[in-house]
C-alpha cells in the first residue's frame, strides 16, 4: 500500500459569505506529482496555503507528513515547514537581495554549522540543476519571469523538502518556458525524490507533470485520476469545457 | 450580535468600531515587537544594514536641512533681539531652541518623510508580492527580520542624527552670527554650552529615541498591514508618513509638559 504524505478530509474554508472550499477530500502519495486543476478563484492556492499554515481552515482535517496542521504550535509548524517547499506564483524572490543571498536566506537561518564553502557549494549545485549557474550574483530585477521561477524553485529546494508545492508554475510564461518549467518539475521529483502538488489551470502542465490530476470546481474535487481517465472524454460539461478551451480553442 | 444586525449599525458606530479595532491591532503590534525583541535568534546583520541605510544614507539631507535651519532661525531672530540691543544673546537663544526643540523635531520630521515612507513602501511591496509569506514558509520569522531590525535601527539612529543636526544647525548659526556680529567661534560655543543644561540634552536624546521608535514602528505597521495590491503600497507609504508626523507632534507636546514639570520641580 502506498504511503500517504498528505491527507485532507472534509476541509472547508470561506472568506466572508464566499465558500471557497467545501468538503474537500484528497490524498497525496509519496513520490507522486498530483496536479490540482481549477479555474481562477476556485480555491486551489487557498488549499496549499492551508497546507503550510499561511491560512487556517474553518473545519476539517489537513494531515501533512503525519501532523495535523491546525493543532500545531508555531515551533512545530516551523519544523514541518522545513519539510515542505513552496514555490510561489510570482516567485516571491526577495528583491533587495541577490540570487545568492536569496538562496542563503533560508539556509543560514535553519541549518546550523555550515561553512561558507559548504553554503556556496550547495547554492552552486542547485543553480546548476535549474540551469542558471551564471545568475548567482544577479538581482531578481535582472531576471526574466521564467528565470525567477527557476530560482524560486532552487531556493525552495535548498532545504531539501520532502513535499513540493507549486503555485501556478507556468502562469504568465511563454509556451517554451512553460515546457522547460514542466520538465524542471519532473526533474525535481526524480532527482530530489519529492512528492508534489502542482496548482495550475494549464492543462499542458497537468498532462506533462501530473501522475494524477484532481479537478477543483465550485469548492469540491469533481474528478480525481490520471489525465487520461479524466480527459478528453469527460462527461461533466465544466470539465469538458476546460479541456476544450485548453486543447481546441487555443 | 448577528451579521444582519451588524450591517444595520449606523455609519458613525461602524467607524468607531473600526477605529478601536485598529487601535487594538496597533497595540498588539507594538507588544509583539517587544516580545520578539528579546527572543533569539537575533538579526544583527540586518540591524547593521538598516542602521547604515537609515543613518548614513540620510546624512546629506539632514546636513543640508540642519544647516539651513541654523542660518534661517538665526537670521529670523536677529531683528527682534536687535530691537532690545540683545543680539549678543543670539547664541544662547539658538542653542536652546535647537537642542530643546528644533533639532529633534526637524530631524524626526525629515526622517518620517524619508525613512518612514521607505519602510512602509518596502514592507507593503514585500507583502503584496508574497515575499513575507515566502519567509514564513521557509520557517523564518518575517516579523523579526523586517520589523524588529528596522525599529531597532530607527530607534538607535534618530538620536545620532539629531545630535548631528544640532551640531550642523549650530555651525550654520555660527556662520551667520560670525558674519554679522563678528563673534568668534570660541565665544559662540562657550555661550552655547553655558545656555544648555544636562536636562536639555537628556530630554532631547530621550525624545529622539521616542521619535525614532515611532517612525520605525509606524512605517512597519502600515507596511505589514497593507492591502489592495499595488495601490496599497502607495497608501502604506503615505499613511506611514502622515501618522508618524502626527504622533511626533503629540509626543513633542507630551515630552515638553513632562520636562517643564521636572524643570519646575
Amino acid at each position: 500500500m502506498r504511503e500517504k504524505v498528505v491527507e485532507i478530509r472534509g476541509l472547508e474554508k470561506s472568506f466572508g459569505d464566499l465558500d471557497v472550499l467545501k468538503d474537500v477530500n484528497l490524498e497525496l502519495y509519496k513520490g507522486e506529482n498530483l496536479v490540482v486543476l481549477g479555474k481562477s478563484g476556485s480555491g486551489k492556492s487557498v488549499l496549499i496555503k492551508i497546507m503550510v499554515g499561511l491560512l487556517k481552515q474553518d473545519s476539517g482535517s489537513m494531515n501533512v507528513l503525519g501532523r495535523e496542521i491546525s493543532t500545531l504550535k508555531t515551533k512545530e509548524l516551523n519544523e514541518l515547514r522545513l519539510r515542505i517547499g513552496f514555490s510561489f506564483q510570482n516567485s516571491a524572490l526577495y528583491d533587495s537581495m541577490t540570487v545568492r543571498e536569496n538562496m542563503e536566506f533560508p539556509l543560514v537561518r535553519n541549518v546550523k554549522n555550515l561553512s561558507k564553502k559548504e553554503i556556496t557549494m550547495k547554492i552552486e549545485g542547485l543553480l546548476d540543476s535549474v540551469g542558471l549557474p551564471q545568475s548567482i550574483n544577479q538581482m531578481p530585477s535582472e531576471l526574466s519571469g521564467g528565470q525567477k521561477k527557476r530560482i524560486g524553485v532552487a531556493r525552495t529546494l535548498i532545504l531539501e523538502p520532502e513535499i513540493m508545492l507549486y503555485d501556478e508554475p507556468t502562469a504568465g510564461l511563454d509556451p517554451i518556458t512553460c515546457g522547460e518549467l514542466n520538465a524542471l518539475i519532473n526533474q525535481v521529483k526524480d532527482e530530489y525524490n519529492t512528492s508534489s502538488i502542482v496548482i495550475t489551470h494549464d492543462l499542458t502542465c497537468a498532462k506533462d507533470t501530473g501522475d494524477r490530476v484532481a479537478v477543483l470546481l465550485d469548492g469540491e474535487f469533481n474528478a480525481v485520476g490520471t489525465f487520461e481517465e479524466i480527459f478528453p472524454n469527460a462527461e461533466d460539461p465544466r470539465i469538458k469545457s476546460f479541456y476544450d478551451y485548453n486543447f481546441i480553442n487555443s | 450580535m448577528t451579521e444582519k444586525a451588524a450591517d444595520r449599525k449606523p455609519l458613525l458606530s461602524k467607524k468607531i468600531d473600526k477605529f478601536f479595532a485598529g487601535l487594538a491591532d496597533a497595540w498588539n503590534f507594538v507588544l509583539r515587537f517587544f516580545k520578539e525583541l528579546f527572543v533569539p535568534p537575533y538579526e544583527f546583520k540586518e540591524v547593521i544594514h538598516q542602521c547604515y541605510r537609515i543613518g548614513v544614507e540620510s546624512l546629506p539631507l539632514i546636513s543640508l536641512t540642519g544647516f539651513i535651519v541654523g542660518i534661517v532661525f538665526t537670521n529670523q531672530s536677529r531683528p527682534s533681539l536687535a530691537e532690545f540691543g540683545a543680539t549678543s544673546w543670539l547664541p544662547s537663544l539658538i542653542s536652546i531652541a535647537v537642542v530643546r526643540a528644533m533639532g529633534p523635531l526637524v530631524t524626526a520630521l525629515i526622517a518620517a518623510g524619508k525613512v518612514g515612507s521607505s519602510i512602509g513602501a518596502e514592507i507593503a511591496s514585500m507583502k503584496v508580492t508574497e515575499q513575507i509569506d515566502a519567509m514564513e514558509v521557509s520557517a523564518t520569522n518575517p516579523f523579526k527580520f523586517l520589523v524588529v531590525s528596522r525599529v531597532i535601527a530607527t530607534t538607535l539612529m534618530i538620536p545620532l542624527l539629531v545630535m548631528y543636526t544640532d551640531f550642523v544647525a549650530l555651525i550654520g548659526s555660527f556662520l551667520s552670527v560670525n558674519a554679522n556680529e563678528m563673534v568668534s567661534m570660541t565665544t559662540f560655543f562657550v555661550q552655547v554650552f553655558e545656555s544648555i543644561s544636562f536636562l536639555d540634552i537628556t530630554s532631547s536624546i530621550l525624545k529622539s529615541l521616542l521619535f525614532g521608535f515611532t517612525i520605525g514602528i509606524v512605517g512597519c505597521y502600515k507596511g505589514y498591514h497593507s492591502s489592495k495590491g499595488t495601490e496599497g503600497v502607495g497608501r502604506a507609504a503615505n499613511a506611514a508618513v502622515v501618522m508618524a508626523m502626527f504622533l511626533i507632534f503629540i509626543e513633542e507636546l507630551l515630552v515638553l509638559q513632562i520636562v517643564n514639570a521636572i524643570r519646575a520641580f
